[in-house]
């Protein structure tokens, strides 16, 4: 059984490469069992998870379970084109929680703590380890401080980018372009490893060349 | 004597480089897939003959293992699987070496994860890594394993405050109170340290909007490269360490072997895919320079006409 699930993971790893050459049925047919069986795996998670594990195996103690259970179904009316549009209030009730759910939260951390990082002492910038009077330490703060303030310039349009104003977002730019540059480098990294674990599964546990 | 088997490969690249190098000049395109073909023999050529480099721990990654490293023995970790197996080949390395260094400084360890995937890569590192290396540790007591919840942050908005409403039991249904970890621990704030690796959604950013921030635990992330750079604007205030990708899990790795000596010989999948990672980056970098000529020769080409 273990070698067939070895040449099953051999056959569609090598099925989705085989579109790099172009598209073919072999690509078509490992893309489909992708799809096919993430949808499988999320139902019978989801199912089991939620449905059975959360709401039928809980109801008795918690009968507030029932009003998630009545929007979950109300959301299933939209299959039903007549009566279709009640499943907005399901659809409502998400947004507004999930909205009241993230805003402290986003307030507190994403922004209050971000704009207290930003706006520190030149000779404090090391947390973990005190006060740092070091020059590497200050030339951070400062580089933190200019690429803040210069990025929120280039982003305000509400008055021409000329003179003074005008250069200072050009320097935006350039902090802005540097993260853009350090975004590409990292998923180009991130994408590069996905590739050596497939190769390092086909030409390991596959054909065994590895010691 | 050199590797020969590395050698050949390299000069194959290399020799290859700069004959596309000379089409480029002479105005000639370059064939997608021969792109494809020199990034795979760049990425599989050292995986066949390994190359290892010297990592050396940087400062972010230096700050998370540092915590860890002096936390006094008996420290109770949380640490969350919230990655799936596409992710797995960058962030399943972090994770066991994160595991391997709470268990050898004998800290308790919570597993929990917050994507019903993160199950059955977490028994991976509890199958591989845990158990063999730890034989003598004692499931329930040295560490728990309390599964997967669906609910995404809402299921970190109730553990903030209670752990046990929303994991009563462990995951093999042994109820949470018996379990001796639990004796000191309500719900997050109870943690000496949080640990979570993935890199999608919930994640790393999650926990410290949800559980970081509100109830003032430490957090170390272990993260997919893709999504380190959204991650480093918390550090080092929101965020204590962060391994970003096979780059950071090398470096912990690193670290590790240097400060723990006993595991010298322990399977080092970090350091090992640096050797891939460096001479594709090498190839795609001699690619970016190719096709700029290219652009700028026909740019200059089409202004002469």
């Amino acid at each position: 059984m273990e070698h067939f699930a070895l040449w099953l993971s051999a056959f569609l790893t090598l099925g989705i490469l085989s579109f790099l050459y172009k598209d073919n049925p072999w690509y078509k047919l490992s893309e489909a069992v992708f799809v096919g069986i993430s949808a499988g795996f999320w139902f019978v998670t989801l199912f089991w998870d939620n449905l059975v594990g959360k709401f039928w195996d809980g109801w008795q103690d918690e009968p507030m379970l029932w009003v998630g259970a009545v929007l979950g179904f109300l959301m299933l009316l939209r299959l039903v084109p007549r009566i279709g549009w009640i499943s907005r209030w399901p659809l409502a009730f998400i947004v507004g929680a999930t909205s009241g759910l993230w805003l402290m939260n986003y307030l507190a951390s994403n922004i209050m703590v971000q704009v207290q990082a930003t706006i520190q002492s030149l000779l404090s910038t090391s947390y973990a380890s005190g006060y740092d009077a070091g020059w590497g330490a200050m030339i951070n703060s400062l580089v933190i401080v200019v690429g803040t303030f210069t990025g929120l310039v280039y982003f305000y349009f509400s008055k021409e980018h000329k003179g003074a104003f005008g250069g200072a977002a050009r320097v935006g730019i350039f902090f802005i372009m540097i993260t853009f540059g350090a975004s590409f480098g990292y998923t180009v990294m991130s994408r590069m490893s996905l590739l050596i674990g497939r190769i390092d599964f086909l030409l390991g546990d596959w054909l065994g060349l590895i010691n | 004597m050199p590797n020969v088997g590395v050698l050949v490969p390299l000069v194959a690249i290399f020799g290859g480089l700069i004959w596309l190098l000379v089409r480029a000049i002479r105005g000639r395109e370059v064939e997608r897939r021969v792109i494809f073909m020199f990034i795979f023999v760049a990425v599989a050529t050292p995986i066949l003959f390994p190359i290892t480099f010297q990592e050396h721990a940087t400062p972010v990654v230096k700050n998370l293992f540092d915590r860890i490293e002096n936390l006094p023995s008996g420290s109770t970790i949380l640490m969350s699987f919230d990655f799936d197996p596409a992710m797995a080949p960058e962030v399943q390395p972090m994770a066991n070496a994160l595991s391997r260094h709470c268990l050898a400084r004998e800290h308790k360890i919570v597993f929990m994860c917050l994507w019903a995937t993160g199950q059955s890569l977490l028994n991976t590192t509890l199958e591989y890594v845990i158990r063999p290396d730890f034989p003598h540790l004692v499931d329930g007591v040295d560490f728990v394993n309390v599964g997967y919840k669906a609910g995404n942050e809402g299921v970190l908005n109730v553990i903030v405050s209670d752990f046990k409403k929303m994991f009563p039991t462990d995951v093999n249904g042994v109820p949470l109170d018996g379990v001796e970890i639990f004796d000191k621990v309500g719900s997050c704030k109870d943690f000496d340290l949080i640990l979570t690796v993935g890199g999608g959604r919930p994640g790393p950013k999650e926990w410290v909007l949800f559980v970081g921030d509100p109830a003032d635990v430490p957090i170390g992330a272990g993260v997919a490269a893709v999504v380190a750079p959204q991650l480093y604007p918390y550090y080092p205030r929101q965020v204590i360490g962060i391994l970003g990708g096979i780059k950071g899990a090398a470096e912990y790795e690193s670290e590790l072997v240097k400060t723990h000596p006993r595991f010298e010989n322990m399977e080092k999948p970090g350091l090992r895919m640096m050797g891939p990672q460096t001479l594709a980056h090498v190839v795609i970098l001699a690619f970016i320079v190719i096709g700029n000529i290219a652009f700028f020769r026909g740019r200059r080409g089409k202004k002469t006409e």
